[in-house]
């Protein structure tokens, strides 16, 4: 799964410019599935007869991970080539000073921090920090206004942890792929969406779902941790296995999807955590809203530094959430 | 000149009704179907010359920001609130018209030679200000305007030469641009003009609206942020009276469809009009709520860029409004279903 991984963090797709990692995706999942469509924001969306439609045992699910990631997009280029940005999604200028970022033709920026500044030793806005792509003028500054970037790291695997930009949520896509690869029939019928601009505003999945209409939704994400220095209380660790989501700020998940989770792991003795999140949700929130409601739930894959270009989760994670998912798919509900 | 009609109607959010009517009056001639929804919007409908058309969703709000009445003093004086984005630095001394007769006020202010240094430069809240319509006391006050009144700023519209200033461009501009395009001939797609309601408090009359008309993609048409005034630093200006219509990649509501932008702009270089990259990540429009109706809509947003807006007066280049009506016109004629393979 390793390759896999590392061909989708380092794929590019900002929220709203997600050809590129959709086609990656779409190769990878095309030979798996018995159907394949793009819908009308773009989100992939797989489907899977199950080999027990139409009978008591048959549920149509829907399982979901953002293929979108964070970035930034180019507001302005002064008179220097220097380009002025804003974020796609949740970025935190901490993180920014220093970074690099790719374009979608592969160009390279440096993004640093307006040196006067009233204090600084204040966090900076993003309104203080640039790109600088090596323009030395407007004129012939390559980029232009309204082109969005993603940070760039390359993918490291150390020990059991893997090391990326992006594993929000190319880890989750990573998952359901694997699922696909590994699931040899299923009395469901399964929808397995990738979806658009989780990232903006969980916009993609509420939309795919609207379309899809399942009877249960589960999201595979990605969650924060409580395992490093000085950090916040939680009660989720790397390495002690995927976390089934109870709740968080955007949603409660349902306590039968929950329970449903929490019994095929007992049942196959895959080891999970539970996990409440305090900031922070998942395009489960938004599906479980959609038309008359959707029992909804989330597998979360731990993660360290997420939104950073450096997120860190453990492999047996990532394993441990494919099995548990097949447990569920592969019995009745 | 239907701007200046639409400009000087009173239509603060909730309150579209006169502006419905303008338009109505306007294009009902030029469309084969009208119908006013439950919240108030104006869905028009123009079909197609294809067997097989296309829907394709046009929409402009009505509405505009502004105040209520929502108590009277002993003196006869008005407490008002805001109704949408109101900038409160701006009203002390600024004249209105109240309610449905336009009765005149003026927003109190205390002389300056009663200002204490250390309240000079201060801005007061909107629920600290006092509405004068010279009512004599409470109870003409209540007669007058009663709670729940609306009240708009008094402005006129007036032409400045190849720039016209007047209130609520911000959305009338759009209205207009509309208002336009479903006069002119057919596309190939039946097109939904719809005028929506209540876009100042939160994007609520096309929220239902689009889940009403289904369409296969959308354009927001909006006046929008121009910020082009000098400035002490190499910034931004949003967008720039005189470049020509602005095209949304990305607002706080929604990020555009780049199909859309992509015909936009084509179109815009293959016939060398005007056009510029509106501010990447301001705002909000209409489109942040369509493009999520239903199984989700293809959206775009272009807009007349204006000076001031949500203030007494904003100001815009005609020049930009024709060739925003000329980008959209030549745009739709170019859409087809392969625009959004």
């Amino acid at each position: 799964m390793r390759e896999l991984i590392r061909k989708l963090v380092e794929s590019y797709g900002p929220s709203g410019t997600e050809e590129q990692i959709r086609d990656v995706i779409r190769a990878e999942v095309e030979p798996l599935v018995d159907d394949l469509r793009v819908d009308a924001m773009g989100s992939l969306i797989a489907h899977v007869e199950g080999n027990g439609s139409g009978t008591d045992e048959g549920h149509r699910l829907l399982l979901d991970a953002h293929l979108d990631e964070i970035g930034v997009m180019v507001t302005y280029i002064d008179e220097d080539g220097f380009a002025r940005f804003t974020s796609i999604g949740g970025v935190s200028p901490l993180t920014c000073i220093g970074s690099r970022v790719a374009f979608e033709d592969g160009r390279v920026g440096v993004i640093h921090v307006d040196q006067k500044r009233e204090d600084a030793s204040k966090v900076p806005k993003l309104d203080q920090l640039y790109i600088d792509v090596g323009a030395t003028s407007r004129d012939d500054c390559p980029v232009k206004i309204g082109e969005p970037a993603v940070f760039t790291r390359p993918f490291v695997a150390q020990g059991s942890r893997l090391i990326s930009k992006a594993m929000d949520d190319r880890i989750g896509c990573a998952v359901l792929i694997e699922l696909l690869r590994r699931l040899d029939g299923t009395p469901h019928d399964l929808y397995v969406v990738f979806a658009v601009q989780e990232e903006v505003g969980l916009r993609g999945a509420r939309t795919s779902a609207f379309g899809i209409e399942p009877d249960m939704a589960i999201a595979v994400d990605v969650t924060g941790t409580g395992d490093t220095p000085e950090a916040k209380p939680m009660a989720v660790k790397l390495g002690a296995g995927p976390a089934v989501k109870v709740k968080d700020s955007g949603m409660i998940a349902h306590p039968k999807v929950r329970q449903l989770l929490l019994d095929r792991a007992e049942e196959a003795d895959i080891p999970y955590q539970l996990e409440v999140l305090e900031r922070g949700t998942t395009d489960a929130a938004a599906v479980q809203l959609v038309r008359a409601g959707v029992p909804a739930g989330c597998l979360s894959i731990p993660c360290r530094y997420v939104h950073s270009p450096s997120e860190m989760v453990d492999e047996a994670d990532v394993e441990n959430g494919v099995r548990l998912l097949l447990e569920v798919l592969q019995k009745p509900l | 000149m239907i701007l200046k009609e639409l400009s000087e109607a009173h239509g603060v959010s909730g309150n579209e009704g006169d502006v419905r009517s303008i338009v109505l009056d306007a294009v009902r001639d030029h469309v084969d179907g009208v119908r006013i929804d439950a919240l108030g919007n104006l869905l028009t409908v123009k079909h197609g010359t294809d067997q097989d058309p296309m829907r394709v969703m046009l929409a402009a709000h009505m509405d505009e920001i502004g105040l209520m009445v929502v108590d009277h003093d002993d003196k006869g004086l008005l407490k008002v609130r805001a109704v949408g984005g109101i900038d409160a630095r701006l009203l002390p001394g600024v004249r209105l018209a109240v309610g449905p007769d336009r009765i005149p006020g003026v927003i109190g202010i205390k002389p300056i030679h009663l200002v204490e240094s250390d309240e000079m430069g201060k801005v007061t809240k909107v629920e600290k200000l006092m509405v004068d319509i010279g009512a004599k006391g409470k109870e003409e006050a209540q007669e007058l305007a009663p709670l729940g009144t609306y009240a708009t700023f008094a402005t006129p519209y007036r032409e400045l030469g190849p720039t016209v200033t007047g209130k609520a461009f911000d959305d009338r501009a759009g209205c207009a641009v509309l208002v336009e395009l479903l006069r002119g001939d057919r596309f190939s797609f039946d097109l939904h003009g719809v005028f929506t309601v209540q876009e100042e408090v939160g994007l609520r009359g096309a929220r239902v609206a689009a889940f009403a008309v289904d369409p296969d993609c959308a354009f927001a048409l909006e006046g929008t942020i121009a910020d082009d005034i000098p400035k002490e630093k190499d910034e931004s200006p949003t967008t720039e009276l005189g470049k020509g219509p602005a095209i949304t990649v990305m607002d706080r509501s929604f990020i555009a469809d780049r199909r859309l932008v992509r015909l936009l702009t084509g179109t815009a270089e293959e016939l060398d009009i005007p056009y510029q990259i509106k501010q990447p990540g301001l705002g909000g429009t209409d489109a942040g709520v369509i493009h999520l109706a239903r199984e989700g809509v293809p959206s775009a947003t272009v807009a007349v860029p204006s000076r001031y807006i949500h203030s007494p007066a904003a100001l815009l280049s005609l020049e930009d409004f024709d060739h925003t009506v000329r980008l959209m016109r030549e745009s739709l004629s170019r859409l087809t279903r392969e625009t959004l393979k």
